[in-house]
């Protein structure tokens, strides 16, 4: 703080430099998204323009409407929203089950389990894609939401049991010595009185596993043909001929499933921060 | 200290209560249990069954027991069958390491960078604290699929404007490192959030304390900030290095599942297993992959004895 009465120059030459530093870093941030949400709102004949003259030209939004009327892209989106939720959902109403145990409960065995499931979230996808697509293809499942929907608990279960068990650890205990006393059941005392008081936790968690879910790319290219989720149907996205990419419409289709995401991020900022943290074990 | 007299003994708990919360405790986690077991345990049996046997995707009834054969394998003529002796398979475990080091070391580079920044009061902080929030927030596919566009050679900023018509993932020598800065941009914001969390757990009194003994800045970035940030940036590296590891995504998008499989383990696996219908050698190359990161994560738990509780 002195600084600036003893050699004002040089304090504000450090502050310069600085707000500099900050101005690249939120350009490189921002630059390929701003770009890309500009080439969705540009018609193709314009994309040979030089940035300058591109960045003048007339905004439209036939992309958009290119895209939204594509059928694979509506089927995508339906399938992703579809699979992303009942991954999650199961998640959470099974994991917070095994969170309340494993956070909550001493019994033998804990700590193997407590290694396992974080072995199962280290797993390399590949690890079990052989093992996978033979049962799914048993099972009836290949090509149907469902078989994406039971292929995901691979990581979201794992993912929600960790970060559930931290937040289930925080809880005061007194709560459920209460609902002990009163004889209430263990399920009676997870959905009565610690639901109520996980509902941040169990949002949070919720909220990551979904983004996972809905970004997910092995699994939905091996296991689907024609019911593909959104982004291989954005991989897959292409022109007339295969030299012709159809790069406004892939930047429309990309812009349409990133919003919502960027939308929930920036509105549950504080709690994904606190979840990524969570999941984070102790060195 | 004085003893409080009145204070409640402690509930005296009988073997009676423990035992049955212990097997409540089974109740409540064998739906877990058996979800993991159907979809991790059993298909990874399964994976190590295969990767013994030649069979086809099609008809994985009809095998035929090979051992190792699908590793190793030399026919009477000299010919090689095994992924092992398949410089392909070396190719994609050389970019895939390379990956790996470079972009996880940027990225803790600049995240640390970029999390110092935004630890710092200026105005406008929150505006870049938000803005940190947008690369981890794009789905992988999409980041891949806009990078594409900016190397195109055509219509690319980066391919047109600054390289002059150059098509850099055009070969994969150029595109494992168009590919390293893709990971960078999408994935540094991800270390920054964690780094930043561990600065913000960090107490203040300690820094006003070394400005009052005269340590510079620099001093305390060295001397105190990183070897208190160590646990913090140790398990990011961790989450990191394992999710480098097993790339395929950036790769399939970017360069198409042939030439993702001479730039990544994953990809070289699935195009045995998916494109060439070879269960028996596309599973064997898959228990590589496990076996490689099972290692990593083996040594990186008893390096830094990761504890539970």
């Amino acid at each position: 703080m002195n600084l600036k009465t003893k050699n004002p120059a040089l304090y504000y030459l450090q502050r310069a430099a600085f707000y500099l530093l900050v101005l690249v870093i939120a350009f490189y941030l921002l630059a390929p998204f701003f770009w890309a949400v500009l080439t969705s709102l540009r018609s193709p004949g314009d994309l040979f323009l030089q940035p300058a003259q591109f960045i003048a030209a007339e905004t439209t939004f036939q992309n958009y409407t290119q895209v939204f009327a594509n059928p694979n892209f509506q089927r995508g989106l339906l399938y992703s929203l579809v699979v992303a939720v009942g991954s999650v959902l199961i998640s959470l109403l099974i994991g917070s089950f095994a969170a309340y145990a494993l956070g909550r409960f001493r019994f033998k065995g804990k700590q193997i389990i407590m290694y396992v499931i974080l072995a199962v979230s280290v797993f390399p996808q590949i690890a079990v894609l052989s093992g996978l697509y033979t049962l799914i293809s048993a099972l009836g499942l290949y090509n149907n939401p469902v078989g994406l929907i039971l292929t995901y608990l691979i990581f979201t279960i794992p993912f929600t049991v960790w970060v559930l068990t931290s937040f289930v650890r925080d809880i005061p205990g007194e709560l459920e010595e209460a609902a002990l006393v009163d004889g209430a059941s263990p399920l009676q005392t997870l959905f009565l009185v610690l639901f109520p008081v996980m509902m941040p936790a169990l949002v949070t968690t919720g909220l990551l596993a979904f983004i996972n879910a809905w970004n997910e790319y092995l699994f939905a290219l091996t296991f689907t043909s024609t019911n593909r989720t959104v982004p291989v149907v954005i991989a897959n996205y292409s022109g007339a001929t295969q030299f012709d990419q159809p790069w406004g419409q892939i930047m429309a289709a990309s812009i349409v499933v990133t919003i919502p995401l960027i939308i929930l991020v920036l509105v549950f900022q504080r709690n994904i921060v606190s979840g990524l943290t969570a999941g984070a074990v102790k060195g | 200290m004085t003893v409080n007299p009145t204070a409640p003994t402690r509930p005296i708990r009988t073997r009676g209560i423990e035992a049955a919360r212990a097997r409540q405790a089974i109740w409540l986690l064998l739906p877990t249990l058996i979800a993991i077991a159907l979809v991790a345990g059993y298909p990874l049996y399964r994976t190590i069954y295969f990767s013994l046997f030649e069979a086809s995707l099609t008809t994985p009834d009809q095998r035929t027991f090979i051992g190792m054969g699908n590793f190793w394998f030399t026919t009477e003529d000299g010919v090689a069958l095994g992924f092992l002796q398949d410089p392909k398979w070396w190719g994609a475990v050389k970019n895939t390491l390379l990956f790996t080091v470079v972009s996880v070391t940027l990225e803790t580079i600049f995240g640390m960078i970029i999390a110092l920044v935004v630890n710092s009061a200026f105005k406008g902080r929150g505006i870049l604290r938000t803005a940190m929030l947008v690369p981890w927030a794009i789905p992988t596919v999409v980041s891949a699929q806009m990078w594409s566009y900016l190397y195109n050679d055509t219509f690319g900023l980066i391919g047109r404007g600054l390289l002059g018509g150059q098509a850099l993932l055009a070969n994969t020598d150029s595109a494992i490192w168009a590919l390293i800065a893709v990971d960078v941009w999408k994935t540094t914001s991800f270390m920054a959030l964690l780094i930043l969390a561990g600065l913000q757990s960090l107490p203040s009194d300690m820094y006003e304390a070394a400005d009052m003994d005269g340590a510079s800045k620099w001093t305390q970035f060295w001397r105190l900030t990183l070897p208190l940030l160590r646990p913090a940036l140790l398990v990011a590296l961790v989450f990191r290095s394992l999710d480098a590891l097993r790339v395929f995504d950036i790769m399939s998008v970017m360069l198409g599942n042939v030439n993702a499989a001479a730039t990544s383990m994953t990809g070289y696996a699935r195009q045995a297993l998916i494109d060439n219908s070879l269960l028996g050698y596309g599973s064997a190359v898959s228990v590589a992959i496990f076996v490689i990161i099972m290692v990593i994560v083996v040594i990186y738990v008893t390096a830094f004895r990761v504890k539970f509780d």
